[in-house]
């Protein structure tokens, strides 16, 4: 403690700020889950409308990250290592729904792939309706999620250097191999947090899910959509399922202590 | 009609009725304002009565939120900074009994229809059209249009189950004018905002599921004698005429 000692006390202009930031951040949470009614939490958790929203958000989310993962990787790649173009303009653009409101993704969802959408005629005509169905869901939900992952993807690739590739394709290597062998494994710690993150996204995601592909318990009504229009009937349940939420949250951060809660 | 009342919107819009009334605190008192919180499915109607009722009183402005009625009960209960709360059915009211400066008082009935876009994709010409294939949406039972739509429902069964369900009316009806629906459960009321662009069928039993709209002033109006003249306005002739104008049942 050598350095608290040469450095001084931490000035009150500082601590004050720093109590009421973590104060804001805590507080509502610890009084959710004051405020959580345990005594009914299992008989909550087991029904039928609970279940269904809950399995749904878990097929949405693991879907989600599938799709990020097989579409994004690819992206973060080209973005990483292929000079090209339009490659700056790319890259803002995939960056706009990380700060895009939830609900305007879902208005552009709809204006692109709704049934009287851009897209939506040729889809139609091809017998696919979108709206109301589950891919839906798992469409606006990759649309929200996968910045996150082609962003941690790529800072990966790009902070691992492009010296191993250089390397393998000295040695012979096809631009292919070298994805498979020697940059993705190198990305790999990029990889699992952009999927992690991607899926976080994904449980949480309300506004594109409920504008975009509806809500109806089964095949659209996630986690946060039963959460909403239970909070207009009765509150207590909707802190009961917003609790569930909060503690899936807190599983996915123990996850990732060792990215960001061991750091000192 | 392409625009989308979105619910996060909603609810953020609500929240922001309670900014700027700390901001008019250090008004002296030329300008005064009442808040006026009402179902979704009056939004045509009391727009235009709010302006009727700033015309008729110099230095009055009328702000107003619309949301869902179960929303904006709670609101009312939260002690939202608000003078009069009107909702789209008693249930919702007497949900906010412990706000109400005065008893609640109906000013308008309304029945449930079902509306097709103007060019009728489905080909929907009765209520015994909506079955399987028919993508058709309803309001989420939590709101009262959605009470009122699964008492139609449980009764008529159409042997399908809805596409989505909606947050509130106007959520329905948009789904419906935007085309993304091929018919929704709306109240007759709003079958008549959206003129045109959709088309009315009836449904039967309606008329034995009757929505009845409470008005009432609030306890925490910092306005109260306001709050009174505005309930009065919309039971009065002026009032009721708007209402009938658009739709709404007598009381």
């Amino acid at each position: 403690m050598t350095t608290a000692r040469t450095l001084g006390r931490p000035p009150l202009v500082l601590l004050v700020p720093a109590a009421l930031a973590a104060a804001l951040l805590v507080l509502p949470l610890v009084s959710l889950v004051l405020d959580t009614p345990w005594a009914t939490f299992l008989d909550r958790l087991g029904s039928r409308e609970v279940g269904e929203a809950l399995r749904l958000t878990a097929v949405a989310s693991g879907a989600t990250v599938v799709a990020c993962v097989l579409l994004g990787t690819p992206l973060a790649w080209l973005l990483a290592r292929v000079d090209f173009r339009g490659r700056a303009v790319l890259r803002a653009a995939v960056t706009v729904p990380l700060v895009l409101p939830p609900v305007v993704a879902g208005v552009a969802l709809v204006t692109a792939l709704g049934r009287t959408g851009v897209l939506g005629p040729l889809l139609r005509e091809g017998g696919v309706s979108l709206p109301y169905t589950t891919p839906a869901v798992v469409i606006a939900h990759t649309f929200v999620s996968m910045p996150f992952y082609v962003l941690s993807v790529e800072g990966a690739m790009r902070s691992a250097g492009e010296r191993y590739d250089v390397v393998a394709a000295t040695l012979g290597a096809s631009r292919w191999t070298t994805f498979r062998r020697v940059t993705l494994p190198l990305a790999m710690p990029g990889v699992l947090a952009g999927a992690v993150l991607a899926w976080a996204r994904s449980l949480g995601e309300f506004g594109a899910t409920i504008t975009f592909a509806g809500n109806y318990p089964g095949t659209t009504q996630t986690m946060p959509s039963l959460i909403y229009t239970t909070l207009q009937a009765d509150p207590e349940v909707a802190r009961t399922l917003s609790m569930i939420l909060l503690l899936a949250s807190v599983a996915i951060l123990a996850a990732l202590r060792n990215r960001w809660l061991t750091t000192p | 009609m392409s625009s989308r009342r979105s619910p996060v919107l909603a609810s953020v819009a609500g929240m922001a009725l309670v900014l700027p009334l700390a901001a008019c605190g250090g008004d002296d008192g030329e300008q005064r304002t009442i808040t006026v919180l009402a179902a979704a499915s009056l939004t045509e109607t009391f727009t235009t009565l709010a302006a009727d009722f700033e015309a008729a009183h110099e230095g009055v402005r009328v702000r107003l939120a619309f949301d869902s009625s179960a929303t904006l009960a709670e609101q009312a209960v939260g002690g939202a900074p608000a003078d009069v709360l009107a909702t789209a059915d008693t249930t919702t009211m007497d949900s906010a009994a412990d706000a109400l400066a005065a008893d609640p008082r109906v000013f308008a009935t309304n029945t449930m229809v079902l509306v097709v876009p103007a060019d009728n994709p489905a080909d929907i010409r009765s209520f015994d059209d909506l079955g399987p294939g028919v993508d058709y949406v309803v309001c989420v039972d939590t709101a009262p249009c959605g009470k009122v739509a699964a008492a139609l429902l449980s009764s008529a069964d159409p042997g399908a189950e809805p596409a989505s369900l909606e947050v509130d009316v106007k959520a329905v009806l948009a789904k419906v004018t935007s085309g993304e629906a091929d018919a929704g459960l709306v109240y007759a009321s709003d079958a008549v905002a959206a003129g045109d662009a959709v088309t009315t069928v009836e449904v039967p039993g309606a008329d034995a599921q009757v929505t009845t709209y409470p008005i009432a002033p609030l306890d925490q109006s910092q306005d109260a004698e306001l709050a009174r003249q505005f309930v009065d306005l919309v039971l009065d002739e002026e009032g009721q005429q708007v209402l009938r104008d658009a739709g709404f049942g007598a009381p």
